[in-house]
C-alpha cells in the first residue's frame, strides 16, 4: 500500500522536475538563425568545390600535370592541355623551350565526394576549396563546372 | 417571438465563430509555443509573428485533392472528421463565458457537455476502421479503449462536483463559486478535503480524453505513421485537427467552471469574462507545455493508470466526500 | 479491390513495417505478423541501401577509398576512418607520429559523443518526446562546428591520412573543446532530469526488451548492447589500439539486460569520452603529423590484415587481403550493426509494437552501415 502510494508521489515529482526545465528553456534565446535573412560565415577550412588559383600574371598555376585526376576516387576532374613553345635566355643563347599550358579543367561536381586528395596530391598548389554552399539547381548540367571560365570571370 | 429566435441564431453563430477561430488559432499558438520551449521560433515567416500562417494553412488544404482509399467504406471515411468537429463546437453553445455571456443556459448542461463529448471517441472509430488501413484500424481499437476508460474517473470526479453544489447548471456552478479563490472548488473544504487530488485526476482525464500526450496513441506519429488519420489529406485532416482544438478549448472551459471559479477574480472584485478567457488560456498553455516534455505512455500504461490508479482515488473521494456532506 | 477482410480470431496478419517509416532509421523493411498488437513473427528485409562499398574497396587504390568509409556510418564517420587507416598503417608498415595519433584520439571521442547525442534525441522522439531531439542536436551543434573548424566537413569527414593527419589543429580548437566539456556536462545533467528520471520514460523501457548474455554472444552483438548485457569488452580495453592505453577511463557495464541498460550505457559512455578528450587535450605533445618518409604508392606486401575498433555501435573490423599491387584483394567491413540487428527477430517475439520499437531504438541502428 506504501510502496503503490510513493510511486505515484515520486512519479508526480519527476513529471514536474521535467516540467521546470522546459519551462526554463521557454525564456532562453532562440538558437536558430533566420536563414536566408541572416547567413554565417563559413569557417577558414570549409570544403566548397574546388577552384583554380591564378599566379600574378593572371594565369592559373596549374601546369596540367595530371596528378588530381589521377587521384580522384570518382573520376570528376576531366583536364586539357596544349604545349606551348616558349623562348628563354640561357647562358646568351636563345632556346626555345616547351611547355603546356592549361585548356580546359572540367569538374563534375555531382559524384565529388569532398575527399580533398586532389587538393593534397597537387605539387604546385593550383586548386583549393572554394567556400560555395548555395548551390541548388534544377539540372545536373549546373554542376558541371568550367573551371578556367570560372577563373576568367572571377579576373574580369 | 422572432426576437428571441434572432437572439439564439445570433448566440449559436458568435459561439462557432469563436470556436472555429479558436481551432484555428491554437494551431498557431501551439506551433510557437512548441517553438520556444524547443529553442527555436516556430512559424515567423507568414505575416508578423507568423500570424497569417493558420489562414495559409487552411488554404493549401481546401486546395488538396481530397483521395479516398479505393475499397475504403465512403459513408464512414467521410462522416468521420464531421462527427468530431460538430460536437465540439456544439457544446460551446452551453457553456457560460460570463453572467450574461452565454448562448443556450441550460439546467443539465454537465451533462449535454459529457454526452457531446462521447461522440468524439466514435469518430475516431469511424476513421480508423473506414480507412481500411492496418494502421488506422489498431491506431483506433486504441483511442477508443483510451476513450472509455477515461470516461470514468472524469464523471466519477464531476458527480462529486455535482454532489457539492446541488446543481447541474454550469451557471449556478459558478455562481456557488464567486467571491474570491478561497471559494473555489480547487481548494479543500471541509466537506470535501481531497479536492485538490480530484482536480488533478479532473485534469489528466480532460488530456486523455482530447487524445493529446503524453496519452495520444491514436496519433502515435512515430510508431504507426499517422494512426488514425493515416489515409486523410486535405480538408478531412484539417477538420480533424481543428476538433481537436475545439475539444481542447470545452476542456479548459469545463475545468475552469468546475474548479477554478469560472469568470470569478481570484479576490472577488471584478468579475467578467476576461478572467474567464484568461484561465481557459493559461490552462491550455498548459497543456501545450506538458505534451512537448514528455514523451508516450505505453497503452497497457495508459490502461493501468486508469483502472488501478485514477478510478479507485475518484472512488475514494466521492464516498469520502458524500459520507462528509451528511455530517457537515 | 473486394469487400472487407475478416479475420478470424488467432489468425495473423502481416504488417509491413515498411522500408519508410518514421521509427525505422533508415530504409529497413520488419514483416511483422501480429496477432492484435503481439507479435508472432519477425522478419528482417535488408539490402534496401546496398551501395558495394566492399567491391569499391577492391577497384580503388587504397587513398581512394578513404571518403567511402565515412558514408558507411554516417554519424560516426571517424570511427570507421581511423578503422581503416589503422589497418592499412599496419598493412604498409607505416609509423604515425605521436601528435596525429593523440589528435586522432581527440576527434574520434568528439564524434562519438555526437553519436551518442543523436541517437539519445532519435530515441526519446521514437517514444513521443520531441523536445530533447532538440536539445541534444543544439549540443551536437558545437561538436560539429569545432570539426568544421579543423577538418571542414561536418558529416562525412575524410580527415585522417595514412600515417597521419590532412591538416593540423590549432589553439583556436583547443580553447572551443575545453570550453565545450563543462558545457556538456551541464546538458547531461539536464537530460538525466528531464528523461532518464522521468517515470513515463522509466515505465516505457524498464524490463522492455530483455536480451540475455547468452543471446548477445550467439549473434556476436557487441558495443552498448552486449554491456548493457553484463559482457564487459570493449575493443579499446581488452585490445588496445593508438594511444588508449594512455588514457585513464572506465568501461560502463550493466547488468538488467534490458533497454534501460543500454539506455544508461551510452549516457555514461558520454561521459567517459569527455573524460579521454579532458586528458588527451592535456597530454598533446607537439610534432609534426605526418611521418617524414612516406611512400608515395601505398602497396602493402601480401597477406591478411585485420584492425577492431569501437566506434559507436560496437566493434568495428577491417579486413585487408592484400597481394601486392594497389588495390587490395579483399576488402571486408565488419560491420556492429549488422550482428546487433540480428538479434531484433528473435529478441522481439511475443512483444507489443510499441515495445518492438522501442527495443529497436535501444539498439541504435544506422541502417547504411548494415547493408553497405
Amino acid at each position: 500500500m506504501g510502496a503503490y502510494f510513493s510511486e505515484i508521489f515520486r512519479g508526480l515529482q519527476s513529471l514536474a522536475t521535467g516540467l521546470g526545465i522546459t519551462f526554463k528553456e521557454f525564456f532562453k534565446p532562440v538558437v536558430t538563425v533566420p536563414y536566408p535573412f541572416e547567413t554565417i560565415k563559413m569557417s577558414e577550412r570549409y570544403r566548397g568545390h574546388i577552384e583554380l588559383i591564378e599566379s600574378e600574371e593572371g594565369t592559373p598555376k596549374c601546369v596540367a600535370c595530371g596528378m588530381c585526376q589521377r587521384a580522384c576516387p570518382s573520376g570528376c576532374i576531366s583536364l586539357a592541355s596544349k604545349s606551348v613553345e616558349y623562348e628563354v635566355e640561357v647562358k646568351g643563347e636563345v632556346k626555345t623551350k616547351k611547355r603546356k599550358v592549361l585548356t580546359k579543367y572540367n569538374l563534375n561536381f555531382t559524384t565529388c565526394s569532398l575527399c580533398g586528395q586532389c587538393v593534397e596530391s597537387c605539387n604546385f598548389n593550383a586548386i583549393t576549396f572554394s567556400k560555395e554552399y548555395n548551390l541548388a539547381s534544377g539540372r545536373k548540367e549546373d554542376f558541371h563546372f568550367d573551371l578556367l571560365n570560372r577563373l576568367e570571370e572571377r579576373n574580369s | 417571438m422572432s426576437l428571441t429566435i434572432l437572439n439564439v441564431v445570433i448566440a449559436v453563430v458568435i459561439a462557432i465563430a469563436f470556436a472555429a477561430l479558436n481551432a484555428a488559432y491554437l494551431v498557431w499558438a501551439e506551433r510557437r509555443g512548441a517553438g520556444r520551449i524547443q529553442r527555436r521560433p516556430g512559424p515567423n515567416v507568414n505575416g508578423p509573428l507568423g500570424l497569417l500562417q493558420p489562414p495559409a494553412d487552411g488554404l493549401k488544404l481546401m486546395t488538396k485533392q481530397l483521395v479516398i482509399p479505393g475499397g475504403a467504406d465512403k459513408a464512414l471515411f467521410v462522416v468521420a472528421p464531421v462527427l468530431a468537429m460538430v460536437p465540439a463546437i456544439m457544446s460551446f453553445v452551453t457553456i457560460p463565458f460570463s453572467e450574461n455571456v452565454v448562448a443556450r443556459s441550460m439546467n443539465i448542461g454537465v451533462l449535454m457537455i459529457f454526452a457531446f463529448a462521447s461522440l468524439g471517441g466514435m469518430a475516431i472509430l469511424f476513421a480508423g476502421w473506414g480507412s481500411r488501413n492496418k494502421y488506422g484500424v489498431m491506431a483506433a481499437v486504441r483511442a477508443v479503449s483510451q476513450n472509455i476508460s477515461y470516461e470514468i474517473p472524469m464523471l466519477i470526479t464531476v458527480i462529486t462536483i455535482v454532489m457539492m453544489t446541488g446543481t447541474m447548471n454550469l451557471k449556478e456552478l459558478v455562481a456557488g463559486q464567486s467571491g474570491g479563490i478561497w471559494n473555489w472548488n480547487l481548494l479543500p473544504s471541509l466537506s470535501s478535503p481531497l479536492m485538490p487530488v480530484a482536480f488533478l485526476i479532473f485534469f489528466v482525464c480532460t488530456l486523455a480524453e482530447t487524445n493529446r500526450a503524453p496519452f495520444d496513441l491514436g496519433e502515435a506519429e512515430s510508431e504507426l505513421v499517422a494512426g488514425f488519420h493515416t489515409e486523410y489529406g486535405s480538408m478531412g485532416f484539417g477538420l480533424f485537427f481543428m476538433g481537436e482544438y475545439a475539444n481542447i478549448v470545452i476542456g479548459a472551459s469545463l475545468i475552469t467552471i468546475l474548479f477554478l471559479g469560472g469568470w470569478g477574480c481570484p479576490l472577488g472584485l471584478f468579475p467578467s469574462v476576461w478572467w474567464f478567457l484568461l484561465k481557459i488560456y493559461l490552462l491550455i498553455f498548459s497543456f501545450i507545455w506538458i505534451r512537448w516534455t514528455f514523451p508516450r505512455t505505453t497503452i497497457y500504461g495508459l490502461l493501468n493508470l486508469s483502472w488501478k490508479i485514477l478510478i479507485p482515488i475518484s472512488l475514494f473521494n466521492l464516498l469520502l466526500t458524500a459520507g462528509l456532506l451528511k455530517v457537515f | 479491390m473486394s469487400g472487407p477482410i475478416h479475420i478470424q480470431p488467432g489468425e495473423t496478419f502481416t504488417l509491413n513495417v515498411g522500408p519508410q517509416h518514421p521509427a525505422t532509421h533508415g530504409v529497413l523493411r520488419v514483416k511483422m505478423e501480429m496477432d492484435g498488437e503481439y507479435i508472432v513473427k519477425a522478419e528482417t528485409v535488408l539490402g534496401y541501401i546496398h551501395r558495394m562499398h566492399e567491391l569499391m574497396g577492391e577497384n580503388r587504390t587504397y587513398p581512394q577509398v578513404l571518403p567511402n568509409l565515412s558514408r558507411l556510418d554516417y554519424l560516426g564517420a571517424l570511427g570507421y576512418t581511423h578503422g581503416h587507416v589503422l589497418a592499412v598503417e599496419r598493412a604498409a608498415g607505416i609509423e604515425v607520429p605521436e601528435r596525429a595519433e593523440y589528435i586522432r584520439a581527440i576527434t574520434v571521442e568528439l564524434n562519438r559523443v555526437a553519436s551518442h547525442l543523436f541517437w539519445f534525441g532519435a530515441f526519446v522522439m521514437d517514444l513521443g518526446g520531441f523536445t530533447p531531439l532538440m536539445y541534444a542536436i543544439e549540443d551536437r551543434e558545437y561538436i560539429l562546428d569545432m570539426l568544421e573548424a579543423v577538418t571542414g566537413s561536418r558529416l562525412t569527414y575524410c580527415y585522417y591520412r595514412f600515417g597521419g593527419l590532412y591538416n593540423d589543429i590549432d589553439d583556436e580548437f583547443v580553447d572551443r573543446a575545453r570550453a565545450f566539456i563543462p558545457r556538456m556536462r551541464k546538458s547531461l545533467k539536464k537530460y538525466d532530469a528531464l528523461v532518464t528520471g522521468n517515470i513515463i520514460f522509466r515505465k516505457r523501457l524498464d524490463g522492455i526488451g530483455p536480451i540475455s548474455a547468452e543471446m548477445c554472444r550467439k549473434y556476436g552483438a557487441t558495443g552498448p548492447v552486449a554491456r548493457g548485457a553484463g559482457i564487459d569488452f570493449d575493443v579499446r580495453k581488452n585490445e588496445p589500439y593508438s594511444v588508449y592505453p594512455e588514457f585513464d577511463f572506465d568501461v560502463p557495464v550493466y547488468d538488467e539486460c534490458d533497454s534501460l541498460a543500454r539506455y544508461n550505457v551510452r549516457m555514461d559512455e558520454m561521459e567517459q569520452s569527455l573524460r579521454i578528450i579532458e586528458q588527451g587535450l592535456d597530454k598533446l605533445p607537439d610534432g609534426p603529423i605526418m611521418p617524414k618518409k612516406k611512400p608515395k604508392l601505398i602497396k602493402p606486401p601480401a597477406g591478411d590484415y585485420y584492425q577492431a575498433v569501437e566506434t559507436a555501435r560496437g566493434s568495428f573490423g577491417i579486413r585487408i587481403v592484400s597481394d601486392g599491387t594497389k588495390n587490395a584483394y579483399r576488402f571486408k567491413l565488419r560491420s556492429p550493426t549488422y550482428s546487433n540487428m540480428s538479434l531484433f527477430d528473435e529478441a522481439c517475439e511475443g512483444m507489443m509494437i510499441m515495445d518492438a520499437l522501442a527495443l529497436m531504438g535501444s539498439l541504435d541502428l544506422v541502417i547504411p552501415e548494415i547493408d553497405r
